[in-house]
């Protein structure tokens, strides 16, 4: 299938993102947003900074989820990914997750049992860039930058120039 | 870490020692973001066997399992069937007939962790928490995490630091994974002891060796001081206990002789006034608490990498 999205529809996805963010949440006092890691924590920033940009700025934090995963099992113990909660804490925010693609869930049920360690938001929102489908639990992303029918032996892959030099997201097989 | 027990320090790469540490920091980053407990194993059982008495491994494996969701089953020898003459195969069998997959083993005999791991009695994981006068794995997991962290301009590389460490050498296993982490990791060893004190063949060692505390301090960046053990001192190794604190403890005016950034350590659990005086164990460049608090840390993430991934098929080696 080859690239889905590129640079400047990324970064259209990412504005259009942001302003329903604060329409959303009427404004954005409240607003805090967590990045999953590798690419969420890159895309929370991103927004974050876009947010600055278009109103005001908000706390970007991250959560690693490695230790509430529930299949450890069945791969070799995986590295621990840095996590770094914004001082003042989660409670009453109106969080938003952040995250490159939502596939089956698991990764945002993790975040979810987490969160709930930490304090009890006012909200809990998702923010995907790539939504492909095949959930496996009962999530729904808030936000999504583009819907992508693939089937279960497609790859997503998505680039992102902080980390990978260029922006963009690719099907594969 | 590649194996599924941790004996000794020896059997681990700088690269396995530094995967230890790292996530030990990130789970000191979740831990100081306000998660107290992790689900990671939960439904899994640790046993604490204990055949020597301890108060902070054991409690510190206990925390460190119950952050993690273990279950934990402390046994200790004392008021137990081994007084009655059971053996430690037999002991470990009926532990892990109850569900133990991980077993945390502290031992008089140097080598009864080994033994435990080779002998096939039990599938279990192992996990030396001190082995007589052999080894300690996490204490020097520990104390190398707490250096770490007040010399960030080492981060993954210790080399130019200077660490001694002062004290009963001979008899103590938190030594000897010491100077091997250490040296491991690129820092520079150097052992201060009366002569008594220091193991024959010691200029095996990659250390350096010196009976003068007075001559060395000023070179110091972390001063590790061992307890003087009093139970495995059966014969006299040094005249008089006065002596020893004047010649050899971290007392009155020595104090002021450390660098100014240099660390204070010591595994616990102190004589004070003998190898160390209270007013050194309790000053600002004492880390004495710290090690305590990444005690616990170190032996989550010691738990996580050995068991929380997929089990190692059958035959999985030492580390």
């Amino acid at each position: 299938m080859g690239i889905v999205l590129d640079q400047s529809e990324i970064e259209r996805s990412l504005k259009r993102i942001a302003h329903e963010i604060i329409e959303r949440n009427h404004g954005l006092d409240s607003v805090i947003l967590l990045g999953i890691p590798t690419r969420g924590v890159t895309m929370a920033h991103r927004i974050g900074a876009l947010l600055g940009l278009i109103e005001k700025a908000v706390p970007v934090g991250t959560l690693d989820i490695t230790m509430f995963r529930d299949d450890l099992r069945l791969r070799p113990p995986r590295a621990l990914l840095p996590t770094q909660i914004p001082a003042g804490g989660l409670e009453g925010r109106d969080l938003v997750l952040v995250d490159d693609v939502l596939f089956s869930g698991r990764t945002i049920r993790a975040a979810l049992d987490a969160i709930g360690e930490l304090g009890r938001p006012n909200s809990v929102q998702l923010a995907v860039l790539i939504d492909r489908g095949h959930r496996k639990l009962p999530i729904r992303a808030d936000y999504v930058g583009k819907n992508i029918p693939t089937n279960l032996r497609e790859n997503v892959k998505v680039q992102l120039l902080e980390i990978d030099g260029n922006d963009r997201v690719e099907v594969s097989l | 870490m590649r194996g599924s027990h941790l004996l000794s320090i020896a059997d681990l790469s700088r690269l396995e020692v530094l995967e230890v540490l790292d996530t030990a920091r990130e789970l000191a980053r979740i831990t100081d973001g306000g998660i107290r407990k992790l689900p990671t194993l939960r439904g899994r059982t640790v046993v604490n066997l204990f055949f020597e008495d301890s108060t902070r491994t054991r409690l510190s494996f206990e925390a460190a399992a119950k952050r993690l969701s273990a279950e934990i089953i402390n046994f200790s020898a004392k008021g137990s069937s081994v007084s009655k003459g059971e053996s430690l195969k037999d002991t470990a069998q009926t532990l892990e007939a109850m569900g133990a997959e991980l077993m945390i083993i502290r031992h008089s005999a140097s080598g009864a962790a080994l033994r435990l791991a080779e002998s096939g009695w039990v599938k279990s994981h192992i996990v030396n928490a001190g082995d007589g006068m052999h080894e300690h794995p996490t204490q020097a997991l520990l104390d190398a995490y707490s250096m770490r962290e007040h010399f960030p301009e080492h981060d993954r590389d210790f080399s130019g630091l200077r660490v001694g460490i002062v004290g009963d050498i001979l008899h103590s296993r938190v030594a000897r994974s010491n100077v091997l982490l250490l040296t491991t990791l690129g820092a520079q060893v150097v052992l201060i002891a009366p002569p008594t004190l220091l193991p024959i063949a010691i200029d095996q060692w990659p250390v350096e060796v010196s009976y003068n505390l007075d001559s060395e301090i000023r070179s110091l960046d972390a001063i590790m001081m061992l307890r003087v053990q009093a139970e495995r001192m059966k014969d006299a190794f040094f005249p008089s206990e006065r002596e020893y604190a004047r010649d050899y403890g971290l007392v009155g005016a020595r104090l002021k002789e450390l660098k100014e950034s240099a660390i204070i350590m010591h595994p616990g659990p102190m004589n004070r006034g003998l190898e160390i005086s209270a007013q050194s164990a309790d000053c600002r460049q004492s880390v004495i608490l710290e090690q305590v608090a990444n005690g616990v840390l170190v032996r989550m993430a010691v738990l996580y990498l050995l068991m929380g991934g997929a089990p190692i098929p059958t035959g999985g080696m030492l580390i």
